[in-house]
């Protein structure tokens, strides 16, 4: 992003402006094009999880609101913004006004190092992973201080809950990703995509058993990270009402959702990133804005792709108790992630240039389960065609 | 010029969170600017170009630390309304101890010879801190390990009940 603001600076229309207040203006025009561009990706996404979580339970979920429904978001965003901003009588009320925009914050600095192309991204920073592991830590705080602020049992039950399961999750998730980064030798996200090729078998994910082990890991710990069924509880409405956002109506409500279906994108990057190769495509031009558009849609379906699976997750799997979160993490993540952590290790000694073979292997593997797993779906369609033919006259 | 200004925001917020940690009334708020704090700590290891310690000061500290510290605060029973102060120590021997401290880190301010950090691009920063660990100072490193698994333990025999009694 230096180069852009440098060349513009010395070419474009920002000549003469001094350098400072040049780069100023181009990382404020930077995180407003990415506060547009995240609105967007997280309205659609709840448009979108409400259709397919609506399919997975035929039912037919919105679809007046433009064709098949696609605007609905922007209705309830404008429904939202219109409704009134109640703030309990009873609540602290600086913390409870503040909490939504923490939360914000956190959510919104993460989209600073993903990578959406080989030079669209907006910092490449030496220690991306970690960055944004720990900036997401910011969302906790926030739910926390939602939690508390509102003064109400269910909220603060619900903030409490929230920040056990994240300080847990994390730690797997942690792992997983020092496993990642064991393999490229550096916390910058553009190099770990460049350690990897644009061919699935060039991929981190199949590169061998362990890397397959911790993404498996990373993908469990960060939907329980990002609050996602079946990891919900901090929002159980069966049991907290709505958990930490009880007493929210009105825009701070929406923040907090916007927080929750941005992370969900989020989560879907930073997967893609480490273990599904990010924006590597094919060498077939030499055109670099038809290369960046190619980069940008790879990354850009990758990571919805990892979104729709955890809609889809969230469609078919009960939520979890409290105490079965916690024996999950403690008893089986973290012990399997370290486990896995040192047999990565001794892999990297053994061949620290990678095993060919291994990996065709394991791309073989994963293609031959994602078949079976289609054909069990089709026989099972197959098979509960008949019982559903439901008119008895004809 | 901006640089400048940037740098005195963060460095003012630090100072205003933390006597906000040290002044307010309610633990929670303490709590809560102590996060300012962390954070603008962070930044100020960001312009200091320790782009691996700033943001470990961010996961360790606000991700880790200060949640335990908000569980801990808001699991204990109406800890809002609860007086926080210390009566143990009058008025005169904390008078005392801030000029001793006031004085002594003024000096330490005044006498210590600062680098400034080259402006531009930081250098990776994590390769030498690894070498650095795993090398030369593997011994104190490996001690802090030890110290931080012997509290992790102590607050294990501390909390289960089953081996205390």
């Amino acid at each position: 992003m230096q180069q852009l603001a440098d060349s513009l600076l010395q070419t474009g229309f920002l000549q003469g402006v001094p350098t400072e207040a040049g780069y100023a203006l181009v990382i404020a025009f930077f995180a407003f094009v990415l506060l547009n561009f995240i609105m967007l990706i997280a309205g659609v996404t709840s448009w979108l999880e409400r259709r397919v979580w609506a399919r997975i339970q035929s039912r037919v979920g919105p679809n007046r609101v433009g064709p098949q429904g696609v605007i609905q978001w922007l209705a309830d965003g404008i429904k939202n913004i219109m409704k009134e901003d109640i703030v309990p009588a009873e609540a602290d009320r600086p913390l409870f006004k503040a909490a939504p925009y923490l939360a914000m914050m956190g959510f919104f600095a993460t989209f600073a190092v993903i990578p959406f192309g080989d030079g669209l991204v907006v910092a490449d920073l030496n220690v991306g992973v970690l960055y944004i592991t720990a900036v997401t830590a910011l969302v906790v705080v926030g739910i926390l201080m939602a939690g508390w602020a509102s003064n109400n049992k269910w909220a603060l039950l619900g903030g409490i809950r929230s920040a056990a399961q994240i300080i847990s999750y994390e730690i797997p998730a942690g792992i997983a990703v020092i496993t990642v980064v064991l393999f490229t030798g550096s916390l910058s996200m553009q190099t770990i995509i460049r350690a990897q090729g644009w061919a699935p078998w060039d991929w981190f994910l199949f590169a061998n058993p362990f890397l397959c082990i911790a993404s498996f890991i990373f993908f469990v710990s960060a939907l329980a990270e990002g609050n996602r069924t079946p990891f919900d509880l901090p929002e159980a409405e069966s049991e907290l009402v709505a958990g930490a956002f009880t007493e929210y109506s009105g825009l701070r409500n929406l923040l907090f959702f916007l927080v929750e279906w941005g992370n969900l994108y989020v989560i879907g990057a930073l997967y893609t990133t480490m273990f599904l190769g990010g924006w590597q495509i094919p060498p077939i031009t030499e055109q670099p804005v038809i290369q960046g558009a190619l980069q940008f849609a790879t990354f850009f379906a990758k990571s919805y792709f990892l979104v729709f699976v955890a809609m889809w997750i969230r469609g078919t799997l009960p939520r979890v108790r409290v105490d079965q979160l916690m024996t999950l993490c403690w008893k089986y993540l973290v012990p399997i992630t370290f486990a896995n952590l040192i047999g990565a290790m001794i892999w990297f000694v053994l061949f620290p240039n990678g095993l060919a073979i291994m990996r065709f292997a394991m791309f073989a593997l994963g293609v031959a389960v994602t078949i079976y797993f289609f054909s069990r779906i089709l026989f099972h369609l197959r098979r509960a065609r008949p019982r559903l033919r439901l008119n008895p006259i004809s | 010029m901006i640089y400048a200004a940037l740098f005195y925001l963060i460095a003012g917020l630090t100072v205003f969170c933390a006597l906000g940690v040290a002044l307010s009334r309610n633990v929670v708020y303490s709590a809560f600017f102590l996060m300012g704090a962390l954070l603008g700590a962070a930044g100020l290891y960001g312009f200091l170009l320790a782009d691996f310690v700033a943001v470990v000061q961010i996961l360790v500290y606000v991700g880790g630390i200060l949640v335990l510290t908000l569980f801990a605060i808001m699991l204990t029973h109406q800890i809002a309304e609860v007086e926080v102060s210390n009566r143990s120590v009058g008025r005169l021997p904390a008078a005392i101890l801030v000029i001793v401290t006031g004085v002594g880190m003024g000096l330490a301010i005044f006498r210590a010879p600062w680098h400034t950090a080259p402006s531009g691009e930081p250098p990776p920063t994590t390769y030498g801190i690894g070498e650095a660990f795993l090398g030369p100072y593997l011994l104190p490193f490996e001690l802090a390990s030890v110290v931080l698994l012997t509290a992790l333990i102590g607050a294990i025999v501390l909390s289960r009940r089953e081996l205390r009694d």
